[in-house]
């Protein structure tokens, strides 16, 4: 762009010109042209000034000149403009606070801060004068819009206090143990309740949805102690398992073989008794045809034993009763030759 | 007509700057107080909305209505008990006479530093004056402890609280709320925020909580043997027991048996004791004599009485 600036030319003849600053170079800038303008910038202004919109999960809180005037719904609303001014309270979105950590990117997998950079809000005094690290998060609703805005100055931050110091109290009534196992549930119960206690003596308009208990644990020094006990836990169980494992292994066995001895017994004595009576019987009926004829019956059964028994012995001898003297000459350590 | 205009932009401004200037809000968060040439006019004003006052002689000063924040430093204390431990509190208090607050502390800044004189000082005072453990419980509840840990827990003599966390902060509190309205404020409420160990003391209870887990490992361990022995002798107990139980049983059956046996044969055999000798003796004979035994006869026995003569 040629710079016509400097009035380098005795041909100047715009007097309406600044001559500092050429280059703005307004044409025909005539006052009801701005005028217009004006008024229509006072307009604009005018007009997004009187409208606002209250969002679904949101109330309108409206005060004109300060002093509370009406509280709106969801949706798009007029007010005065200048006169009025506009709070959007979010009275239905869940709101949290983290204690001892932080949230640092919300998605599938969550991350979160480094674990002792808040030890300041988590180390807490047990009842037992020992030390915890106690991580927990508060989830709340803004109930009362008008208490919220004009009760209390800083209610986030006061909010904050407050939790932190209902924890503490409710962890200082608890002993470590507790505080580390069984008492869980009770504590964040009756810390929630306490917190809630105080949000309405403070008049903070807050409603305590939940408080959870999240991550407790001994402080960092002490935790392999802690794991030391319940590494021993485990060992007790395993040597009282290992123990019973043993009992239930060799009773069971006791027992069957105790039941077999008994029924070895049993057995035993069926034998015994229907041998015995077997064989009584057999006596009887021998002896009913004997007593028939004894004399005879005796002496046969006598010769028939004999003549089955003599065979199968191994050496005979039969000496004469009047020879006496005959035992050197029998060999009697010499063994009968067994017959092939 | 451009001298016309002028003046009458002129007067305009004017009048803006004297409508803006006799008017003035008070918000629903605000008191206001309200001086003339540095000097109080009138009673505080706390009811919200449009006010009218006398353009640029007076002066507003505006002080906040609601429940405000304090929150100390950390204090190191020393118990009663000579623990040494950091005291953290927070307070929560407002101005209740805006007139006074004004004249005495000005604002706020003036305010928080008179609450941090006397706050600390009271903390500092209650603290002192109790033990530990007066701080750090509110109430005398028994602890619940677990199963493994019942009889360690028993060993433990725990220290009951006469006063507690709440009493303590109330005395404070109560302390401190006697010289506040001096200064036009109110304190609501006092409160322990946190209570931590001095860095040397915290590394001695971290050593103490370190023993105390060792002895309960030990403990549970040697409980672990313990239980493991009882439940082997029991072991070793029910296996006699049942053996001998077996035995006692299986002894009498057959004793019973036996005796039946007995009974039986006796009651057969006594028929005729004589011939039950006879064909007992065959029958041992012919079980009993075998290859093995060499058998002597003498001529006159029974058996061989006819090798000899034929017996007539």
């Amino acid at each position: 762009m040629a710079n016509k600036s400097g009035g380098n030319g005795p041909f100047d003849f715009d007097p309406p010109r600044m001559p500092q600053m050429p280059q703005f170079n307004l044409p025909n800038v005539t006052p009801g042209a701005i005028r217009a303008l004006l008024l229509l910038a006072l307009g604009v202004v005018l007009f997004w000034g009187s409208f606002y919109q209250v969002e679904p999960e949101e109330v309108g809180v409206i005060r004109r000149f300060g002093a509370l005037a009406r509280t709106t719904d969801p949706g798009l609303h007029l007010k005065w403009p200048f006169m009025e001014r506009v709070d959007k309270v979010p009275v239905q979105r869940q709101l949290k606070q983290e204690f001892g950590f932080r949230t640092l990117q919300a998605g599938v997998r969550t991350e979160y801060s480094e674990s002792g950079e808040y030890l300041e809000e988590s180390l807490m005094l047990t009842g037992d004068l020992n030390v915890a690290v106690v991580e927990w998060i508060v989830q709340f609703k803004i109930q009362e819009p008008r208490a919220f805005l004009f009760g209390v100055r800083d209610v986030i931050d006061t909010f904050r206090d407050m939790s932190e110091a209902t924890m503490r109290q409710v962890v200082g009534d608890h002993s470590v143990d507790e505080v580390l196992t069984i008492g869980r549930a009770s504590i964040a119960a009756q810390a929630k309740d306490l917190l809630q206690e105080l949000c309405n003596v403070y008049g903070t308009g807050i409603s305590v949805e939940q408080l959870v208990l999240q991550d407790v644990n001994p402080p960092d020094p002490v935790k392999p102690s802690f794991n030391e006990v319940n590494q021993a836990i485990q060992e007790k169980e395993q040597l009282i398992n290992r123990a019973w494992a043993e009992y239930n292994q060799e009773i069971p066995r006791a027992r069957g073989v105790g039941q077999q001895t008994i029924q070895a017994a049993e057995g035993y004595a069926a034998e015994r008794v229907n041998r015995s009576q077997g064989e009584a019987t057999r006596f009887e009926a021998i002896y009913a045809e004997y007593r028939k004829a004894p004399r005879v019956t005796r002496n046969r059964m006598y010769l028939e034993t004999m003549n089955e028994v003599l065979p199968r012995l191994g050496k005979k001898v039969i000496l004469d009763e009047e020879q006496t003297g005959f035992l050197p000459l029998l060999n009697l350590t010499q063994e009968v030759p067994r017959e092939p | 007509m451009n001298r016309n205009r002028l003046v009458s932009l002129i007067i305009g401004v004017l009048l803006l700057a004297l409508l803006t200037s006799i008017f003035y809000t008070v918000d629903e968060t605000e008191q206001v107080v309200i001086t003339q040439f540095g000097r109080p006019i009138g009673d505080a004003i706390a009811t919200p909305g449009l006010k009218l006052k006398l353009p640029f002689i007076w002066e507003i000063h505006r002080f906040d209505k609601r429940w405000l924040a304090w929150d100390g430093d950390s204090n190191q204390i020393t118990t009663k008990d000579k623990k040494f431990i950091w005291v953290d509190t927070y307070a929560r208090w407002r101005i209740q006479d805006p007139l006074e607050f004004f004249e005495s502390v000005r604002d706020e800044a003036g305010a928080q530093s008179r609450l941090d004189d006397i706050i600390d000082g009271e903390t500092r005072n209650t603290v002192a004056a109790f033990d530990l453990i007066e701080i750090v419980r509110s109430m005398n509840r028994e602890f619940e402890v677990t199963e493994e840990l019942q009889e360690f827990a028993n060993q433990q003599t725990l220290e009951g609280i006469s006063a507690g966390r709440l009493a303590l902060s109330r005395i404070i509190l109560e302390k401190a709320s006697q010289v506040t309205p001096d200064f036009g404020i109110e304190l609501v409420d006092v409160k322990f925020k946190a209570i931590n160990y001095v860095d040397e003391v915290q590394a001695q209870v971290y050593e103490r909580m370190i023993t105390e887990r060792q002895r309960i490992a030990e403990r549970s361990r040697s409980e672990g043997q313990g239980r493991s022995a009882e439940i082997r002798g029991q072991k070793e107990k029910e296996l006699k027991a049942i053996e001998s139980e077996a035995y006692k049983k299986a002894e009498e059956i057959r004793g019973l048996a036996d005796a039946e046996a007995t009974s039986i044969y006796a009651n057969a055999y006594s028929k005729d004791p004589d011939f039950y000798q006879f064909m007992k003796t065959l029958e041992t004979y012919r079980s009993s004599l075998n290859e093995d035994v060499t058998l002597i006869l003498t001529s006159d026995s029974e058996f061989l009485s006819f090798l000899k003569t034929s017996g007539r």
